[in-house]
């Protein structure tokens, strides 16, 4: 079992699937040659040739539009967004296109197709090549979105979006490319779409997080352990839509207390919607109101990022308020 | 090299095959002059060289910040000086310009100080914009708006304000640079389109620098060159050296002073070459040949100006040493200064998102506080 990064389990799982099938190909800006700027997409074009590893013009909606026509044709595109930051200018073609051309031709048309990148924050890339933007794309149906914590997941999850027959966005925390390395098995497997993880078991209360803010969540359970004797169970959502609510669910019947972090502003992140699920149908397992530890609802900052986003303090404040009530 | 450098009149900045397709010039790389010299002061001329050594020795600068991690991040100008002093140069006081992220020497011309751009780069205490943004410079007191960092989307902004500026009845240019990459988005269509329309007093200025990163611009598109994409839109195309100062500044002139007088928006791609990477995070050896960025340094716009401004007898080289020694050491002491200043406090992040900041915005900064509290009390840094 080798021991790799995110970079190089997404390269690996891009690299299989193009193998295994030769309807499958790479576009984006920077993908070629350059490898992608994280080098996601290294060495690809060696292999398949510019056919199918293609250095696209600069524009998001070309990128897009052109990827959506071509899975509605019958190839599978994986499309990079260089940061995801500028995918807004594919907006458009993602809302009025892509998320509705099952709905719109009567089921006869599809566009199976990955739109992946990178995203968040933690690297000092300033408002431009930091956000957290799965909100807009949870909220258009007909998409699926998706965001790996660890290099095992973004294989699987890649593998499972490609073999897929609705289009993903896929969401790639930057500040783990290269910072969290495992053994991940060699050659093929899948991570099902919509199955969360348990990361840590606990009793008194859950964290439902995702990205990178799984290991901001780690690190506090074990403060809080130290410190109260608070045991904390972590889910990793790993598929952010459609989400594992059975997981959620099952995990709030044992501790009763739900804090839910994400690095996406507060107001309307994904927090919003699974407390107002968990409210509207499972009220009375909660012990304590539902707490959201969230980005402020500001653009990203240059300055002061890691107090921006959710880090030890503020799960910690968010916990003791689960923990008091 | 030849037959693409082509004499032509810049009296009437019409529609011409030829200009788009040719590349005006007025000084060669050894400069001499081969095309008709713009008619300013020798003042004016000399001016133009020290605003290209300025911007020369602070981007050496902000790249050595970057280096030790004083700077987030950096997009080098090394070797595209013309083009931004030479575009700057045309405008007035009044006008506005709509930049990208590598135009220094257009920040200075415009009248912002180093010390502003090195507190910007390094977003210190004294940053104007807050530390909002890497990358990104501009002050409304010069009339120069800080970019957005997706290429091209200000396009349409430069048009508005342009349109705004003819709807009320003033005189005011507005200029917008950007790159070739950013020619290949529906903003640059939509911006162009507007202009032609509504014979917006705008200038658009293609800092053709070659790359988009790692694209090069035989591979950004299949037009023959930027210039012709104007004609689409009823803008006239211009192309120009962009490693000549002159020509970029008789062009730009020529085409500020056609849309003051309602002859309405020109399109000039100023053909340069990005010597460096494309940011400080970059790394062209994985796209590029040595050779070529090396053949390329052999043009380099300040060398080519300076040997003109030698033949024309207002520069000597021991003058020429003065400038760059007084320069170098006013600059490197700005840059102690502003190395010592201190941090933008936490509270910044909730700065500028509304008029007045909303009561979730209020809760929030609450949360901040306490957050920081807390960690003095846990003796814990996330910074």
């Amino acid at each position: 079992m080798p021991v790799v990064n995110m970079v190089q389990a997404l390269n690996s799982a891009l690299r299989e699937e193009m193998r295994r099938d030769p309807r499958i190909i790479v576009l984006g800006e920077d993908v070629g040659r350059r490898g992608g700027v994280f080098l996601v997409t290294e060495g690809l074009i060696e292999e398949f040739g510019p056919e199918r590893v293609i250095d696209t013009p600069l524009t998001e909606a070309g990128i897009v539009g052109v990827a959506t026509g071509m899975a509605m044709y019958g190839l599978k595109p994986v499309a990079e967004i260089q940061f995801i930051d500028f995918i807004y200018e594919a907006f458009d073609q993602i809302v009025t296109n892509l998320s509705k051309i099952r709905r719109r031709t009567g089921g006869m048309y599809s566009a199976p197709l990955i739109v992946r990148g990178p995203c968040c924050g933690g690297v000092k890339g300033g408002m431009f090549h930091s956000q957290s933007n799965e909100s807009y794309f949870i909220h258009t149906a007909g998409l699926i979105v998706v965001m790996p914590s660890r290099p095992y997941d973004a294989k699987g999850l890649l593998k499972a979006s490609i073999r897929g027959e609705d289009p993903v966005i896929f969401l790639e925390p930057k500040i783990l490319y290269r910072t969290v390395k495992e053994e991940i098995p060699d050659g093929d497997y899948i991570v099902p779409i919509g199955e969360s993880r348990i990361v840590k078991e606990g009793s008194d209360a859950t964290i439902v997080t995702w990205g990178a803010m799984v290991y901001q969540a780690l690190e506090t359970s074990k403060l809080v352990e130290s410190k109260h004797g608070w045991s904390i169970e972590i889910i990793d959502l790993r598929t952010l839509f459609p989400y594992d609510k059975d997981s959620i669910i099952e995990s709030l019947e044992k501790t009763g207390r739900l804090v839910i972090v994400h690095e996406a502003p507060k107001t309307l992140g994904l927090g919003a919607e699974i407390a107002a699920y968990i409210a509207e149908n499972y009220i009375e397992l909660l012990k304590a109101p539902i707490i959201r530890v969230a980005g402020f609802d500001t653009p990203f900052p240059l300055v002061h990022e890691k107090l921006y986003m959710p880090n030890i303090a503020r799960i910690y404040m968010g916990l003791s308020k689960v923990m008091s009530y | 090299m030849g037959s693409i450098f082509k004499k032509y009149s810049l009296e009437d900045l019409g529609f011409n095959v030829e200009e788009a397709l040719g590349l005006y010039r007025v000084i060669d790389e050894d400069g001499n002059v081969v095309g008709e010299e713009p008619k300013v002061s020798g003042e004016k001329l000399l001016e133009m060289y020290v605003f290209m050594v300025r911007a020369r020795i602070l981007d050496d600068w902000i790249l050595k910040l970057q280096r030790i991690g004083k700077v987030a991040i950096h997009a080098p100008n090394k070797g595209q000086e013309a083009v931004a002093v030479g575009a700057a140069s045309a405008l007035d006081k009044g006008d506005w310009l709509f930049p990208s992220y590598r135009e220094l020497g257009a920040y200075l011309v415009r009248g912002l100080s180093e010390e502003e751009i090195l507190d910007r780069a390094i977003a210190d205490a004294d940053d104007p914009l807050k530390g909002a943004e890497f990358a990104i410079y501009g002050n409304r007191e010069y009339n120069v708006v800080p970019a957005p960092v997706p290429v091209g989307s200000h396009i349409p902004l430069a048009v508005g304000a342009a349109m705004a500026a003819k709807i009320m009845g003033h005189k005011t240019v507005v200029m917008a640079i950007f790159g070739d990459g950013a020619t290949s988005r529906g903003d640059f269509h939509s911006g162009l389109n507007f202009a032609g329309v509504f014979k917006a007093p705008a200038v658009f200025v293609i800092q053709n620098n070659q790359y988009a990163i790692s694209l090069h611009v035989t591979r950004q598109t299949a037009a023959k060159t930027l210039a012709l994409k104007g004609a689409a839109y009823g803008v006239p195309g211009v192309r120009v050296d962009g490693n000549d100062v002159l020509a970029v500044f008789s062009v730009a002139s020529k085409a500020v002073e056609k849309a003051r007088n309602g002859g309405g928006p020109t399109l000039i791609e100023a053909l340069t070459y990005r010597v460096g990477p494309h940011t400080t995070a970059d790394d062209p050896g994985r796209y590029r040949s040595q050779e070529e960025a090396k053949a390329f340094e052999k043009l380099d716009p300040i060398d080519r100006y300076r040997k003109y401004l030698i033949n024309r007898g207002l520069l000597s080289d021991s003058e020429d040493k003065r400038i760059w020694g007084e320069w170098g050491l006013k600059i490197e002491d700005i840059v102690k200064k502003c190395y010592n200043k201190p941090p933008l406090p936490a509270e910044v992040i909730f700065y500028n998102v509304y008029s007045k900041p909303t009561w979730n915005l209020i809760e929030q900064m609450g949360e901040l506080r306490e957050s920081l509290k807390l960690l003095e009390e846990l003796g814990l840094e996330v910074e």
